[in-house]
């Protein structure tokens, strides 16, 4: 009797909880617990209340309805490729995995399953070159090009030259912290700037040590690559010493709206951004008609329109597109994850398409192609209003220095390629 | 004298201080270690969740609102009233006591004789535990811990000594955090009450009794239940002010519960069983790790302070097992 419960609850659970067969599967691996929950909870309310919507107002993606299925990871990398195994076999159509760390593990086993990943902001740069990792997708924008933004924000303050000048980079000491490091030897090398670099071990809870070399050494600049408490310490203390906050940037993931001092403390600081800020564009009413006032929010809802919220919930609406994309090229609405990547490698992210779906001008225009799986790597310039206690767009979406970043992605994609036996697509 | 002589001090006291901060972590492991010789696994999280019910008491938070929300479809998420300082580290206290208790009636009382590593297993589950449990109750966004505590570094001390370098060197003063300087003396007025409670008080010398000889304790009448919510209790307090430090810096989040790391170096040092060992070792690790970080960090890349916490230790270990301060044990076959 005992067992035929069992049996019972077990395939009830599993009907529950499994994907209806011609869902758009669309897994979220989240972290919602552990240290970094405070900036994985927002993203993936995001990413699951854009789908929510999508199934409320439309019907979901060409009529066939979305699912969400998620995963929790603790944005640990090992969590995360257990995630992956667990949630391919549901029909995955793309995995967005919302760590580097994870992102590497997950290249070579994902490109096996034909399975692609969209790793917007994060994960491994030269994944940007298509012709050999034909499964990754990191458009809009990499690290390497937040980092050259910066470089190039710095410079035209400085007045075009910055020469002699001393620029620190404070960095998570990970494979994501490290990942600008050799954009800016080369950018440092091309401009003429001593390069500072101080890293800072995981979790970046304690970095007197740090804070007071640069009180001694009075870089010019400070270049943020942070995550976590990682950011608000050192925000914090580059307060303690008056640092000027206006001389300091982030990268994206130092840039929301849990980096920052309560008060006018961190008035000034600006960050790298690969998308808008706020949330006055159309698919807030939406989101807010179908899916919180309903009661389906991913979360409690007061997550809506922080940085973080929007930028899962951006790399939904890529995904979205590209999906359409997909079933268009593909005259096939419940398309498989072959075809997804496809409609990633074919996506057009014009204005006509950020303005249709309900976010005009949210990011840069892109293309996807065969070569290019980075997009124009086009950055823009956000600054914390310590008044307004908000965040403002002050610097639009421009290119990098693809002409620096383009040899790095070649050397060290083709690095890549050599030591995996991989023959670049001929494209 | 020179500015590189005053950026060494400066380092050093700094280092002292940052020693402070990981000392009071690691009292809170002592205490429990000393009275019922169990590794608290759990003690990171217990700051964690003391600091987390310290700012949702005060800032007038609904506890559990996210479950109330999504079970009876409410929009309830603060009770629209601030709970004074006092008065919330106060009720704060409180909690924590009321963690104690059940924590020795349903887990520690089903483990009474068991061997030290299923009472470590047990802590583990009851840090994971605690960890979830303080998610659903407070949530997982970044609070501000504000109970008045000063930030910054001290202007006065700044300009004081900017005049001590040498003519011509460039030096800006010397550099000290006042929120540092809070904590030294929080925890110096926290070992001393400590002290004084178990050398002079007779709960103090029951709680010395139990962790001398719990069979012995037993059997000249005191409670092992009492003294163990007792010290649990204690341990309570003592990671609600190490949760309130730590909080001051880095703000409310669920990564305060890795300070826990910091700790296990100053007690390999200090030793499990001495509250002057755990305020010593901190000392030590916090001076040897950003003196190293200073000399030799740049040499090597930097971000050396976590691994030479952990050297620094075992090299003391080599000579000392026990630590600086712990107890030799010493087994007779």
């Amino acid at each position: 009797m005992k067992l035929k419960q069992l049996a019972t609850i077990a395939l009830t659970t599993l009907a529950v909880s499994a994907p209806v067969a011609a869902d758009l599967v669309f897994p979220s691996l989240s972290y919602r617990t552990g240290p970094y929950a405070a900036g994985g909870t927002p993203y993936a309310d995001g990413w699951a209340d854009y789908f929510t919507m999508l199934n409320a107002r439309d019907g979901g993606i060409g009529g066939v309805m979305t699912s969400v299925p998620e995963c929790e990871t603790g944005y640990n990398t090992a969590k995360g490729v257990e995630c992956y195994e667990s949630l391919k076999g549901d029909g995955a159509l793309v995995f967005n995995p919302l760590s580097t760390g994870i992102t590497y593990q997950l290249i070579p086993k994902a490109t096996a399953d034909d399975i692609p990943l969209l790793t917007q902001g994060y994960g491994r740069t030269s994944g940007a070159n298509g012709a050999i990792f034909s499964h990754v997708f990191n458009f809009p924008a990499n690290y390497w090009a937040g980092a050259s933004r910066i470089v190039n924000r710095i410079k035209h303050e400085a007045g075009g030259d910055i020469a002699g000048k001393n620029i620190a980079l404070v960095y998570h000491n990970s494979g994501y912290g490290k990942e600008p490091i050799p954009t800016l030897k080369a950018l440092a090398e091309k401009h003429g700037f001593d390069l500072t670099l101080i890293p800072v071990d995981h979790p970046g809870q304690e970095q007197k040590s740090q804070w007071l070399q640069i009180r001694r050494e009075r870089p010019d600049n400070i270049i943020l690559y942070g995550w976590g408490v990682m950011n608000q310490v050192a925000l914090q203390e580059a307060a303690n010493i008056r640092y000027p906050m206006d001389q300091m940037f982030g990268i994206w993931w130092s840039g929301t709206e849990n980096d920052k001092l309560d008060g006018m403390a961190s008035h000034g600081y600006k960050a790298a951004t690969f998308h808008n800020v706020g949330s006055e564009y159309p698919v807030y009413k939406d989101i807010q008609k179908h899916v919180v006032d309903a009661g389906l929010a991913a979360g409690d809802g007061s997550n809506v329109g922080s940085v973080l919220y929007n930028r899962g919930m951006y790399a939904a609406m890529t995904a979205a597109t590209a999906a359409a994309t997909a079933q268009d090229m593909h005259g096939e609405k419940n398309i498989t994850a072959g075809m997804m990547r496809d409609g990633l490698e074919n996506i057009n992210m014009s204005d006509a398409v950020m303005a249709a779906a309900g976010l005009p001008k949210f990011g840069p225009e892109f293309t996807g192609s065969c070569a290019n799986h980075g997009g124009t790597g086009q950055v823009g310039i956000q600054q914390w209003d310590g008044n307004k206690q908000a965040w403002k767009l002050i610097g639009g979406f421009e290119s990098p220095d693809n002409k620096v970043i383009g040899e790095l992605i070649k050397a060290d994609s083709d690095a890549y390629a050599a030591e995996n036996n991989i023959t670049p697509r001929d494209c | 004298m020179s500015a590189d002589f005053l950026y060494l001090v400066e380092v050093i006291l700094n280092g002292l201080m940052a020693g402070v901060m990981y000392s009071l972590v690691a009292l809170g492991f002592v205490l429990i270690f000393k009275a019922s010789g169990i590794f608290n696994y759990a003690q990171g999280v217990m700051a964690l969740f003391a600091a987390l019910t310290l700012v949702g008491i005060q800032t007038g938070q609904v506890p559990f609102a996210h479950l109330i929300n999504a079970i009876f479809g409410t929009n309830v998420h603060h009770f629209g009233w601030q709970v004074p300082t006092v008065l919330a580290i106060a009720l704060t206290v409180g909690v924590m006591v009321l963690f104690a208790i059940i924590v020795e009636r349903y887990i520690l009382h089903h483990l009474v004789n068991q061997e030290p590593i299923i009472l470590f297993m047990a802590t583990i589950g009851l840090a994971y535990f605690m960890e979830g449990f303080g998610d659903i109750m407070w949530g997982s966004q970044i609070k501000t811990m504000d109970v008045g505590l000063p930030s910054g570094g001290s202007l006065w001390l700044e300009e004081y000594t900017q005049g001590w370098a040498a003519e011509g060197e460039r030096y800006y003063g010397m550099y000290l955090d006042k929120l540092d300087m809070v904590a030294s003396l929080v925890a110096i007025v926290l070992v001393v009450s400590l002290t004084i409670f178990s050398q002079y008080t007779t709960t103090g010398r029951a709680l010395r009794a139990v962790a001398d000889d719990h069979q012995a304790a037993l059997s000249v009448g005191i409670s092992l239940r009492t003294i163990w919510v007792i010290v649990w209790s204690i341990a309570g307090f003592v990671a609600l002010v190490a949760g309130i430090m730590w909080g001051a810096k880095s703000g409310v989040q669920f990564s305060l519960s890795l300070i826990a790391l910091k700790a296990l170096p100053v007690l390999m040092l200090g030793g499990f069983t001495s509250i002057p060992g755990a305020i010593i070792g901190g000392l030590i690790i916090g001076v040897g790790e950003k003196l190293f970080e200073y000399a030799i960090g740049p040499l090597i890349g930097g971000a050396t302070e976590n691994w030479f916490a952990y050297v620094l230790a075992l090299m003391f270990l080599v000579f000392r097992p026990q630590g600086l301060f712990g107890e030799k044990i010493i087994e007779r076959v």
